[in-house]
């Protein structure tokens, strides 16, 4: 789906310039990288609905979705442009970092574009987008996320970084300041 | 304005700094950390004589600008040195200040003998050129502080010496520049080379007598206002009372006194608790041009906040708050990167704030919160390539704004060298550009236009023909005349306006 795959690659360019950000003279600059956590975010739960969109076409099954959910389906299939729907519940007060450490976005990210359509079960039973409790952000309990392949991909779409890095936990990236 | 009916019309004036051609064209890699330290190296851009005893230098590391957008030009590369990185005029507009991303000051001045003839009027010479700021290194940290030079800042003038402001991301400087045409001479103990005399030479007393000598400005750093700031200042601003000025990070917004080094008071935290729940940061700030309590800060989620200092020392609590309700059919992606403000200033006389946001120039009514009282598109054409700007890193940029000496027109810069003017009153806008070719002597600019769609008639540029590369971030308005500075990458150009 093109919302899907235009969110991905925005997802995958924010890595790669948050992390190419940490090399830069003068060090992380807040303001950069706070934008671009935020278009991330978007980018991540816009590219989660078409998800949750895709699994739902193939289900037919919307019991246990909630209502918002429904909204925003028929809201990003009608919609071709990179508009995400209003009603889209961005998660202002929420923490810009936690939800990095879950294990669902690493399913999602990694690999290949997914031309089928098979539902991760994870996905649908547990959507992340939702408000759910705060994942602390301890050092020793906290998954590492590993974003080598996110950061190949970029990688093989622009010259800018060389070879490849090595996975960092995307929190110390981020909240660095 | 270009047009019938005595619409004002702008020409060239002048420009200062090192033709394309001349600027080297080595391609270094932005990580390769074998860049040679080139000493005393003088901008190519200040151009005449520089007078400071200090010869400036710079770091050697050209970096690379991608590819413009929808361009298959070549990367190009300049002296990442002598990138201009603000530039304003002082209260009379006699003297233009620049800086630049090594350090440097460059101070230009109106040419006196010029001034009673009006279309020679707006001729800038080089006056006085410093290195205001070295590149240091935060040790506890290991971050290295970049000496780029933020913002430039004048005091209006209170003797014969002129001060400045100028801030790199963590420390701001107090600079006075002065003018010595006289030199004693006629010492009894030494002689004019600064050797002793002879005692025995000495048989009679004589008072030393003070004998014209070539003009030199003198340049000499006067305060020094250090370690106040965690995150990078993106601001300065002098205050109406002439003892105290603001300075901004993302975070936090200090006071200081101008003769005081060692403390400042902050009065504006915006830093939460837990950093994960940050959600927007401080951009730019400015004071009141005539209340001294008075000041607004803007932030990066496209609002504006009015403080007043006498209603508590710390002023966390916003007076007023300028938002704009977003339109939900602007919904993308990017919308929280194109509502960040790049810029706030307010208008000469005090009653309107200007902001300036991607797409946009917004100006405010200080008696009214809920919605701009004007909105101009600079390149609404780009909305629909946001996504390619945001990749090439373009939609990051920080545009500045400014007023005409009467609040009458704004103007701000864009891509391709353009720079657009909105006249308030008139309600038209002009589109000029800062090239090379329109660069003869007292030529007039002709306005341009961009084609968003459609057949492209003769004279417009396409959308995808436009050089990102090229983009006008800092522009400066003579306080009192019609003259503007306009610096594109590594040049400044002086335009005024025509005269029949």
């Amino acid at each position: 789906m093109e919302v899907s795959a235009e969110a991905k690659r925005i997802m995958v360019v924010a890595l790669g310039k948050l992390y190419s950000s940490r090399t830069q003279r003068g060090g992380l600059r807040l303001h950069r990288s706070l934008l671009l956590t935020l278009v991330m975010k978007s980018a991540r739960d816009i590219y989660h609905a078409a998800q949750t969109t895709t699994a739902e076409g193939m289900e037919e099954d919307c019991e246990d979705q909630q209502p918002s959910e429904v909204e925003m389906t028929t809201e990003t299939s009608g919609t071709p442009e990179l508009q995400g729907p209003a009603s889209l519940p961005l998660m202002a007060t929420d923490a810009y970092v936690q939800r990095r450490t879950q294990n669902q976005e690493n399913t999602c990210l990694s690999g290949p574009p997914h031309h089928t359509r098979k539902r991760r079960g994870k996905a649908t039973a547990e959507p992340d987008f939702l408000p759910c409790k705060k994942a602390k952000l301890e050092y020793g309990t906290a998954q590492q996320l590993i974003v080598t392949s996110v950061l190949v991909d970029y990688a093989n779409c622009s010259s800018e970084l060389g070879p490849s890095p090595n996975p960092i936990p995307l929190q110390t990236v981020i909240a660095a300041c | 304005m270009a047009g019938p009916g005595g619409d004002m019309q702008w020409c060239f004036s002048q420009v200062k700094g090192a033709i394309d051609d001349d600027v080297a064209e080595e391609i270094v890699s932005a990580n390769c950390k074998s860049a040679e330290m080139l000493r005393h190296h003088t901008p190519f851009w200040a151009s005449g004589t520089p007078t400071s005893t200090k010869a400036p230098h710079c770091n050697l590391v050209a970096h690379c600008v991608s590819a413009p957008v929808g361009n298959k030009g070549p990367s190009e590369c300049a002296w990442t040195s002598d990138i201009i990185s603000t530039v304003e005029f002082n209260h009379t507009g006699e003297l233009l200040a620049t800086g630049d991303k090594g350090g440097r000051v460059v101070i230009f001045q109106q040419e006196v003998e010029n001034k009673n003839l009006p279309q020679f009027r707006s001729e800038y010479n080089v006056y006085s050129t410093f290195q205001s700021h070295e590149p240091e290194f935060d040790y506890l940290k290991s971050l290295e502080i970049e000496e780029k030079i933020n913002k430039i800042r004048w005091l209006p003038q209170k003797n014969a010496a002129q001060f400045l402001l100028s801030t790199n991301d963590k420390t701001i400087k107090l600079w006075k520049i002065s003018e010595r045409d006289k030199r004693p001479e006629g010492y009894n103990l030494k002689e004019e080379d600064g050797r002793y005399r002879d005692r025995n030479s000495i048989t009679a007393l004589r008072v030393p007598v003070l004998i014209p000598m070539d003009l030199m400005v003198e340049a000499s750093p006067r305060r020094v206002f250090a370690n106040a700031h965690t995150y990078h200042i993106n601001s300065v601003s002098v205050n109406s009372d002439y003892e105290t000025y603001l300075s901004a990070d993302d975070l936090r917004i200090n006071l200081w006194n101008l003769e005081i080094t060692d403390r400042s008071f902050n009065i504006v935290d915006i830093k939460p608790a837990n950093m994960e729940e940050l959600t927007e940061v401080i951009t730019a700030a400015e004071f009141h041009p005539h209340q001294c309590n008075t000041f607004v800060y803007s932030s990066s989620k496209g609002t504006i906040r009015l403080c007043d200092m006498r209603i508590s020392a710390l002023c966390d609590k916003h007076s007023k708050l300028f938002e704009e309700p977003e339109n939900p059919s602007n919904r993308s992606f990017f919308s929280e990167i194109i509502s960040s403000i790049s810029d706030v200033k307010f208008s000469h006389n005090g009653r309107y704030v200007m902001t300036r946001d991607y797409l946009s120039v917004k100006i405010w009514d200080l008696n009214m919160e809920n919605r701009p009282v004007e909105t101009y598109q600079v390149h609404e054409y780009l909305r629909s390539k946001l996504c390619s700007l945001y990749e090439n890193d373009c939609i990051f940029d920080k545009f500045e704004c400014c007023w005409n000496g009467n609040d009458s027109v704004v103007m701000t810069g864009s891509y391709n060298n353009f720079f657009r003017m909105f006249d308030r009153g008139q309600r038209r806008d002009a589109t000029l550009e800062a090239s090379r070719e329109n660069s003869k002597p007292l030529q007039v600019l002709k306005p341009r236009k961009v084609c968003t769609g459609g057949k492209r008639k003769k004279d417009e540029i396409s959308v995808d023909s436009l050089d990102f590369n090229k983009k006008i971030l800092h522009t400066a308005w003579h306080p009192q005349d019609n003259i503007i500075a306009v610096a594109t990458i590594n040049n400044l150009y002086i335009f005024q306006d025509k005269v029949n």
